[in-house]
C-alpha cells in the first residue's frame, strides 16, 4: 500500500540476509512520512545484477530521536530522517 | 561489515577534511566508467564493501573501500583473473 504525508508508519523488523538500505536501527520504530519520493530501482536486487524493477516508492520518514534511541539525553523535539522504501513500511496503529 | 550505523562507540568523529589523491580520483573516475558500460553499479559498490571482513574494513579509507569492491566485482564479471592485480603489481 501507499502511505501520505503525515500518515505513521513503522519500519518492520524482519532480517534480510543481503544488500539493504533499511538501517538496523530503525527496524521496529514508528515514524511519521514527511515526504513522498519518487518510485526507484530496488537496490536490494540491483546489488546482485538484477535490473530492480518494479521500482519501489521511497519516502522520507522522520522519527524522535528519544524513539530511535533508548537513552537519548538530547532535546525532546530532535529528529532522525531518513529515506525508508515502501516496502520495508506498514501501517502504525 | 553491513548496517554499522548506530553501533555505540567512545570515538570522536574525525572532521578533518583533506585533499583527495590523485589515486582516489581515479577510482571515482572507475566507477563511473565501469557505470557507463554497465559492468558496475552503485549497489553492487554497496554490496561489494559489505562483504569486505570486518578488520580489514575498519582498517581502510573510504576509497579503499571502493577499490576493494570494484575489484571483487571485476573478478565476479571476469574481467580480472583471481591473483591478476597481485601478480601485475608485483612486476
Amino acid at each position: 500500500m501507499s502511505y501520505r504525508p503525515g500518515q505513521r508508519v513503522r519500519v518492520e523488523a524482519r532480517e534480510h540476509a543481503g544488500h539493504h538500505r533499511t538501517p538496523a536501527y530503525l527496524k521496529g520504530k514508528t515514524g511519521t512520512v514527511e515526504r513522498v519520493y519518487p518510485a526507484f530501482r530496488n537496490p536490494e536486487t540491483r546489488a546482485y545484477g538484477d535490473d530492480g524493477l518494479p521500482k519501489q516508492p521511497l519516502y522520507l520518514v522522520g522519527f524522535a530521536q528519544r524513539d530511535v534511541w533508548p537513552d537519548y539525553g538530547g532535546h525532546v523535539d530532535d529528529r532522525l530522517y531518513a529515506d525508508v522504501f515502501e516496502h520495508w513500511l506498514q501501517e502504525a496503529q | 561489515m553491513h548496517d554499522r550505523g548506530g553501533w555505540p562507540t567512545d570515538a570522536p568523529i574525525d572532521r578533518s577534511e583533506h585533499e583527495l589523491a590523485d589515486w582516489e580520483l581515479l577510482t571515482d573516475a572507475l566507477l563511473g566508467a565501469l557505470a557507463g558500460r554497465g559492468l558496475m553499479n552503485v549497489d553492487q559498490l554497496r554490496r561489494g564493501i559489505e562483504s569486505m571482513p570486518p578488520d580489514a574494513y575498519e582498517r581502510a579509507s573510504y576509497y579503499e573501500r571502493w577499490l576493494f569492491s570494484i575489484e571483487t566485482r571485476l573478478a565476479e564479471e571476469g574481467v580480472l583473473a583471481p591473483g591478476e592485480l597481485d601478480a601485475r603489481l608485483a612486476t
